[in-house]
């Protein structure tokens, strides 16, 4: 943590760590503690009265079905999101580390979504997906299928689905090979040598041995979906149709920014700061150590 | 190669090259829709092959815009972009290393505490205290400017703790051999550690530069004057006004010009990329 040998005692340290504590303090921790106090308070609507409530605004939120509802939605959104793209990316990494030429091309190929802006990512498939123009609703219309997410609030979850998942399926291929490069050969050429075929290696050695990388990866891929995915929702659904892609982080903007509620929005915010919190211990306590790259 | 079983390979690379194009066909449908004119966009079928139009809606995307909009292109907004992207990038650098440095060096009253305040900046994302430090940025006066979109989001507790780790890593004995030579903390800094950073700081650049290219809460919320609009936030506005009349050829121009930027450092820059997005996951 610290040198053996350092620096003699002075300000210098102070002036060092200044700039980053000024941020920090400003744009963090006072914002973070005033969400916290204005989750307890309830203001008229002219801001000019306030009432000390105590947990008046979390009894609303846990009465409110709309709250509810964004809650589950949020769970089934980042539960499908990481399984998909998660899965998607832990394909093609394991076809990465077989073939013998040109996977460098392929990691090029693959890695690049990366850099896309969520809201980009949001507007290249709300374009493929438009109901007037869009190619796939244009070839599930032989299907005798039509497609309207702007109506069908299912066709709409699974836009924002796919979208935030092709994004990350970048990440999680990187780090799915990082893994499978890492596990010894040895391992796999005593079971090719008893006899174990390429599928059976997979499920009983490989996949087992990937163990870290996959569980470090669920933390992630929970987090990005949780907070990252708003620019895609803002973009493509903004919440809608009738709440239907509504999560929570949208939720909190929505009511907070657009409906000015303050106290339940900052009521929202503190949930969302417990939420982070927990998701952040996880991955710093059972992670942190386990994932070699 | 563990056995050579030559269907097992022609699968494998089949399988590649399929999940390449699908992941490919977003932008590729862009780049087609950016090249076509207005009148093929509404006919259906929409084409798989570029058109003939390309430079002319480039034109239309920087300098005009869309039609009926406000004529206002997007060429400013690709600056205010990069400026912020800049600001964010190299002020998340160098307050981090000025941080790790005094950290890691120094043994001074409250270092951990200041260790843990930084620390606890990654558990609150903007998201979850969007109104509040909202209140603070406005009253700073800092709406509506490249202080306002970069400063609030410069604090960085990743790239401190991987400077940290860095630093760490850099032996004792350089320290020692400096001090005799009659350095100070400054000259050490910035003769020995700078430099002996190096490919961190640039594997750092990278990934904190897509990180501010691509903000959208942030400037959506601190930004009202149209003159500080970045590319990003723009493309929501575009799908959101082009819900009557779209004229995909510009939105998706457009789009194309807010993706390139960032996916260009990331395919040129790639180990450097690789790099910065594993050692800041630590």
């Amino acid at each position: 943590m610290l040198k053996r040998v350092h620096f003699e005692p002075s300000v210098l340290p102070y002036l060092l760590v200044a700039p980053q504590i000024i941020v920090t303090v400003l744009f963090f921790l006072w914002p973070a503690s005033q969400a916290l106090y204005q989750s307890l308070i309830v203001e008229d609507a002219f801001g000019l009265s306030s009432e000390f409530v105590w947990f008046q605004n979390f009894e609303e939120l846990f009465k409110d079905p709309l709250y509810w509802g964004s809650f589950q939605r949020t769970f089934v959104f980042s539960f499908l999101v990481a399984f998909l793209s998660m899965s998607l990316a832990l394909i093609l990494a394991v076809m990465a580390d077989r073939v013998i030429k040109g996977s460098g091309i392929y990691r090029t190929l693959l890695i690049w979504p990366y850099a896309v802006a969520p809201a980009a990512a949001g507007a290249l498939w709300f374009f493929i997906f438009d109901p007037t123009v869009g190619f796939i609703p244009y070839a599930l219309q032989f299907f005798g299928y039509e497609w309207n997410h702007k109506l069908n609030g299912n066709e709409a979850m699974a836009l924002v689905i796919f979208t935030a998942s092709w994004k990350q399926i970048a990440y999680n291929f990187l780090f799915f090979l990082a893994g499978l490069q890492s596990i010894p050969k040895s391992l796999i050429e005593a079971a090719a040598i008893d006899g174990a075929g390429p599928t059976r290696r997979f499920w009983t050695i490989v996949f087992p041995l990937l163990s870290p990388t996959t569980f470090f990866l669920l933390v992630i891929n929970v987090v990005y979906a949780f907070f990252e995915t708003f620019g895609i929702i803002d973009a493509v659904t903004g919440g809608g149709p009738a709440n239907a892609t509504n999560i929570l982080v949208f939720k909190v903007y929505n009511d907070g920014f657009v409906g000015l509620d303050l106290g339940g929005s900052a009521a929202q915010s503190v949930i969302l700061m417990a939420i982070v919190i927990a998701l952040t211990v996880v991955q710093f306590r059972f992670v942190e150590k386990k994932v070699a790259y | 190669m563990i056995e050579n079983r030559p269907i097992l390979s022609f699968l494998s690379h089949l399988i590649m090259i399929v999940g390449v194009v699908l992941v490919a066909f977003p932008l590729w449908i862009t780049f087609v829709a950016a090249s076509h004119d207005e009148q093929r966009m509404t006919e259906l079928p929409l084409p798989l092959l570029p058109g003939g139009h390309f430079f002319e809606n480039l034109d239309i995307a920087l300098n005009q815009g869309l039609w009926g909009g406000d004529g206002t292109g997007v060429g400013f907004m690709l600056f205010n972009s990069l400026i912020m992207a800049l600001m964010i990038s190299i002020g998340k650098i160098a307050i981090s290393l000025l941080s790790a440095f005094a950290i890691v060096y120094f043994r001074f009253p409250f270092r951990m505490g200041f260790f843990w305040m930084i620390f606890v900046t990654l558990m609150l994302p903007v998201e979850v205290r969007i109104l509040p430090t909202f209140e603070v940025v406005a009253n700073l006066g800092m709406l509506n400017n490249y202080w306002g979109l970069s400063i609030p989001l410069i604090a960085s507790a990743t790239a401190t703790f991987m400077f940290r780790q860095v630093f760490l890593t850099i032996p004792d004995e350089l320290l020692e051999a400096a001090r005799i030579d009659g350095a100070g903390p400054l000259r050490f800094f910035k003769d020995i550690l700078l430099p002996m950073s190096q490919t961190n700081i640039a594997a750092l650049f990278v990934i904190m530069f897509i990180f501010g290219w691509n903000q959208y809460l942030w400037p959506l919320l601190v930004t009202t004057d149209q003159d500080m609009f970045t590319i990003v936030m723009q493309i929501g506005k575009l799908l959101e006004g082009g819900e009557e009349a779209p004229q995909w050829h510009i939105t998706m121009m457009t789009t194309l010009l807010a993706v390139i930027p960032p996916v260009i450092v990331v395919i040129f820059m790639q180990r450097l990329f690789v790099q910065g997005l594993t050692e800041t996951e630590k």
